[in-house]
């Protein structure tokens, strides 16, 4: 199975998903508490002795346990539960890492932004970020509603057509973070993930550091990724995904600049190496049913390999 | 197949996804159509119509396919020896139709 998949639900590794586990608990236990109140009434009223019977009965206990009771403790939960989760989705100031992630039907856009919120970076499926430090998700969709959720950093928060949402993750420890859409977002919505990889600092910073310059220079390339090379253009990949520091500029498709270096293929769903990009390109639709990438049977074993072995050379 | 776990096979299919080309028994997702589905395999004579199948070369051929049969599109694989055992067990294993 993949890295980090499935996610874990209530196994927090940072402060933010802290706060949400928390709170799932306490409204865990709360429900479960007032679920044993009523059984005891329910005992109570039709098994008790007679007084105990009309000390259940009686407009009284309506108002104690079917009014004051409830709106008590329900706004007590509210006010505690929106103070604690308060600052998942706002901007607390600071100088937080900002990325702006856009939903896409059924993928995710992944771009790194600088300080003045230019976008210097671009990915796709995945997000490296430093150990223990807070960042700020600029959320996006271009299509549907989609939901970003990655279970051990943070809550989950819509990406609305026409609207940016935010949403602040953290991971208190390296490692890799399944995520995953959480709104049907239309056909294969369930095959719709992504992983967040989350390094110590100095490690982070190497890997931007590498991806600039990686970006500025053109790769030697083998004579089979050099087919692979060609292939990628005459087969017109390049219409939908881009390659930096090459003619592929395409912006339909997840960016590939980086693609070798990816954990997964197809939006978290499957590993990758040298055979699942094959089969990625080969069918995809066999993989993933409807999505907007055509199967490639015009490319001969040849093609199909020499493509592939070029598109895992993009690190 | 002596010495090899098609439990372990499974386990290493899924990890490096050969089910993104082949359709394979016990398999459910995905069910890869760029190369041949692997349903009967154990009763297949020839490994990729040209190798005879036989358990020490299908797992030579799961993990390094080309350096068995020159020219194949199957490509090099990510697994240890004793991993493309446990797949080759899986595969006799699973694909008895």
């Amino acid at each position: 199975m993949l890295d980090g998949w499935p996610p874990p639900v209530l196994d927090p590794a940072g402060p933010y998903a802290t706060s949400v586990a928390l709170l799932s608990w306490v409204l865990f236990g709360m429900a479960a508490l007032v679920l044993l109140i009523v059984l005891a009434a329910l005992y109570a009223a039709l098994f008790g002795s007679e007084k105990l019977q009309s000390r259940v009965g009686g407009t009284r206990v309506i108002w104690i346990g079917g009014i004051a009771f409830p709106v008590v403790v329900l706004t007590v939960l509210l006010v505690w539960g929106l103070s604690l989760t308060r600052n998942l989705s706002t901007s607390a100031g600071g100088d937080p890492l900002r990325m702006r992630i856009t939903g896409e039907m059924w993928w995710w856009r992944v771009a790194y932004l600088d300080e003045q919120g230019r976008s210097v970076l671009h990915d796709a499926n995945e997000l490296h970020i430093p150990v223990g430090r807070p960042i700020e998700l600029q959320l996006e969709s271009a299509d549907v509603i989609h939901s970003f959720w990655v279970p051990r950093l943070s809550g989950k928060l819509d990406m609305i057509p026409g609207r940016r949402n935010v949403l602040r993750i953290q991971a208190d420890e390296a490692g890799v973070f399944g995520g995953q859409c959480a709104e049907y977002c239309g056909g294969p919505h369930a095959l719709m993930g992504f992983v967040v990889v989350a390094h110590e600092p100095e490690r982070f910073a190497q890997l931007m550091r590498a991806r600039l310059q990686r970006a500025a220079s053109p790769m030697q390339l083998t004579p089979v990724e050099a087919t692979g090379a060609r292939v990628f253009q005459a087969a017109g990949c390049a219409a939908c995904h881009r390659i930096a520091g090459t003619q592929a500029n395409g912006l339909a498709g997840p960016d590939l600049t980086y693609v070798g270096t990816r954990r997964t293929l197809g939006a978290g769903i499957l590993p990758n190496n040298l055979g699942t990009m094959m089969g990625w390109i080969g069918n995809s639709q066999a993989i993933k049913p409807g999505n907007r990438m055509p199967p490639y049977t015009v490319l001969s074993g040849e093609e199909l390999t020499a493509v592939s072995a070029y598109l895992q050379r993009q690190k | 197949m002596p010495l090899a776990s098609a439990e372990r096979g499974k386990q290493v299919i899924e990890r490096v996804g050969c089910a993104s080309c082949h359709t394979i028994a016990g398999i459910h997702w995905p069910e890869g159509r760029v190369g041949p589905s692997l349903h009967g395999f154990a009763e297949r004579a020839l490994i990729a119509g040209h190798v005879p199948n036989q358990p020490e070369l299908l797992a030579r051929y799961v993990r390094n396919a080309p350096a068995v049969l020159p020219g194949t599109t199957m490509p090099p694989m990510p697994i240890t020896e004793q991993e493309a055992r446990d797949v080759a067990a899986y595969l006799y294993e699973m694909g008895k139709n």
